[in-house]
């Protein structure tokens, strides 16, 4: 779980928010709402979350409930390898 | 059949085709002709008893439904503008912009209920309110009696609509357009594109962006159905994809940037698009490969590539032959101008010959007459030249041989994202506003992918500076999101000419030269 959270915040990090430091996006850091992340850059972090952990996110799991914060996509990301 | 009144499309095919669909909602909710011009008219008889007169403005802050497509024509045929703003944007921003026209009343959503606070008269839809002295749930409007007829004076000169756009001074500015504008750019759509009843045609720009005037008036002006896509839908290309098969959707318009999402996520060899004949596309330039791989999941409609800045909505097209060859990589032209504008392309006072790059200037019935309260910019944008008056696009074009003319670049600061003008001056206004920032110089370079990419350079003192995190936050509080930049750098301070003013040549060296994120 732990090593997720990592992956998202390096791969968001340096995608969408280049010179950000680490400590500074936090597990609960909101991302959709705050706007962090646009419908354009959510779809590319979906892309990679599908990529990534071998899943598939159907359109209407990559709402705000699942992915808004590191820690509601890696809990998705857990729930759906389990 | 001619026309002179936007209203008066609907009107017409209210008579001709009550019974047809006119309008969906993804959600279910659809209306005929006669129900949308029956609940227009009453809207229209509302707002003439609360004192909306010819000319007056009328704001609407809603999310994209059947409901604000009604609003649009209770407006029109109350003689009033509609000024239709991103219900989900920055209150401050949406607050200078009524306040710059003096709306008179405003339709909003109830979850955004303070932006129609300032106005006279406000229209809440979603909300259990109880009307007040100036604020009324929708459905009391909607039980208000028909307009009186014979309805108020109608002049083709009357405004119809005031659409804003980003401003380099940091406020947005009203380009006002007429039905005559409009009509002349629906009159010509309908001989480019001879669309009739039977056609299904797609409404994915919101009300406040340009492409949104042709979704709307052409399929209500031949008795078509219009199949709203609201903003969230609209973001996400899986589901668009269901749903441009689902409804076997025959004419798509939208910006290049969505139709590559749709070729890139959408999963588009799930469904059946044989319905599909026409593709239209404007706003910005599309790049081939993204195009290549629509047309090769969609490789039998005609796809056309439509130009035109707000101010003159759609004055130059292009039919792009398919297939697209593998080799190609060049951007294709914006072509010839429509029928019912002129072009002329100068530099300086001078017209250039083809193969030389100039100002692209138009004229013609379909251009605006100004922005709203802003005298000296309005008279700055024309030009009078052979006894006409023209507009300057300040798009730099180049005539290429026999396929027109091939967009080149921009002079000054503005810039296209997703379709959207972007001043970077209104970019730089907002981040001053942030009490830690003392400077704020912004650019936009060519992306491969993202089309441009924004890059915000900052100065302020080191021991107070926001991270990139906040400063995002902050831009989203007062931005539209596709005016957020992809990147911010602070630095010691920003570069400067000998003259003292910002260097955006060196800013644009550095970040090509790699020494920033």
């Amino acid at each position: 779980m732990d090593n997720i959270k990592e992956e998202l915040r390096q791969h968001i990090l340096e995608e969408f928010l280049p010179g950000e430091k680490p400590s500074n996006l936090k597990d609960d850091t909101p991302l959709r709402t705050s706007g962090i992340l646009d419908s354009v850059a959510t779809l590319k972090l979906v892309t990679f979350v599908e990529e990534h952990y071998g899943i598939e996110v159907e359109a209407h799991e990559a709402g705000v409930e699942n992915f808004d914060s590191i820690d509601g996509i890696a809990s998705f990301v857990k729930s759906k390898k389990a | 059949m001619s026309v002179s009144h936007l209203a008066g499309y609907l009107e017409a095919s209210a008579s001709r085709f009550p019974d047809r669909l006119a309008v969906a909602d993804p959600d279910g909710t659809v209306l005929t002709y006669r129900e949308i011009d029956e609940r227009a008219s009453r809207i229209a008889g509302f707002l003439a008893d609360r004192g909306v007169r010819r000319g007056d403005r009328i704001g609407l802050a809603l999310p994209k439904t059947t409901a604000a497509l009604t609003a649009v024509f209770g407006v029109l045929k109350a003689g009033a503008a509609y000024v239709p703003v991103d219900w989900t944007g920055p209150a401050a921003r949406i607050g200078t912009i009524f306040a710059d026209c003096q709306v008179r009343a405003v339709f909003a959503d109830c979850r955004r209920a303070e932006l129609a606070a300032g106005a006279g008269t406000a229209i809440l839809l979603g909300a259990d309110v109880s009307s007040g002295t100036d604020a009324f749930p929708w459905e009391t409007v909607l039980e208000h009696a028909p307009l009186e007829q014979p309805a108020p004076d109608r002049h083709p000169d009357d405004l119809a609509y005031i659409l804003y756009t980003s401003g380099s001074t940091g406020v947005p500015k009203g380009v006002t357009l007429t039905h005559r504008n409009a009509i002349s750019f629906v009159d010509w759509c309908s001989s480019a594109f001879t669309p009739s009843e039977h056609d299904r045609f797609s409404s994915h720009a919101p009300f406040h962006f340009d492409l949104s005037i042709l979704d709307i008036y052409l399929p209500l002006k031949h008795g078509g159905a219009l199949y709203l896509i609201p903003e969230e839908l609209g973001k996400k290309p899986r589901d668009l994809a269901h749903f441009i098969a689902g409804h076997r959707l025959t004419v798509w318009y939208s910006t290049p940037a969505i139709l590559g999402l749709l070729g890139e996520f959408g999963d588009l060899d799930r469904f059946d698009y044989s319905s599909l004949r026409t593709v239209l596309f404007a706003g910005e330039v599309f790049p081939v490969k993204q195009l290549r791989r629509v047309v090769k999941h969609w490789p039998h409609p005609d796809y056309f590539n439509l130009y035109g800045p707000t101010e003159t909505n759609v004055c130059t097209f292009a039919r792009i032959p398919t297939p697209i060859p593998e080799d190609r990589s060049e951007p294709y032209p914006i072509g010839w101008p429509c029928s019912h504008c002129a072009a002329l392309v100068l530099d300086g006072d001078q017209a250039v010959e083809a193969g030389s790059e100039g100002l692209l200037y138009i004229s013609g019935p379909s251009v605006f007459s100004g922005y709203w309260g802003r005298p000296e910019e309005s008279a700055a944008a024309f030009m009078d030249r052979d006894g006409a008056r023209w507009y300057n696009t300040g798009d730099v074009v180049k005539q290429s041989g026999c396929d027109g003319f091939l967009y080149v670049g921009r002079r000054d600061r503005m810039i296209k994202r997703r379709g959207y003008r972007i001043e970077l001056g209104e970019i730089e206004s907002c981040l001053y506003k942030h009490a830690a920032i003392t400077g704020a110089a912004v650019i936009a370079l060519p992306h491969p992918e993202a089309g441009m990419r924004v890059v915000a350079y900052l100065a302020g003192p080191e021991d107070s500076r926001p991270s990139i995190v906040e400063l995002k936050v902050f831009c989203n509080q007062n931005l539209p999101a596709y005016m957020n930049p992809d990147v911010f750098v602070f630095l010691d301070a920003l570069p400067r000419t000998s003259t003292n003013k910002v260097n955006y040549q060196e800013l644009t060296r550095k970040f090509a030269a790699g020494a920033t994120p």
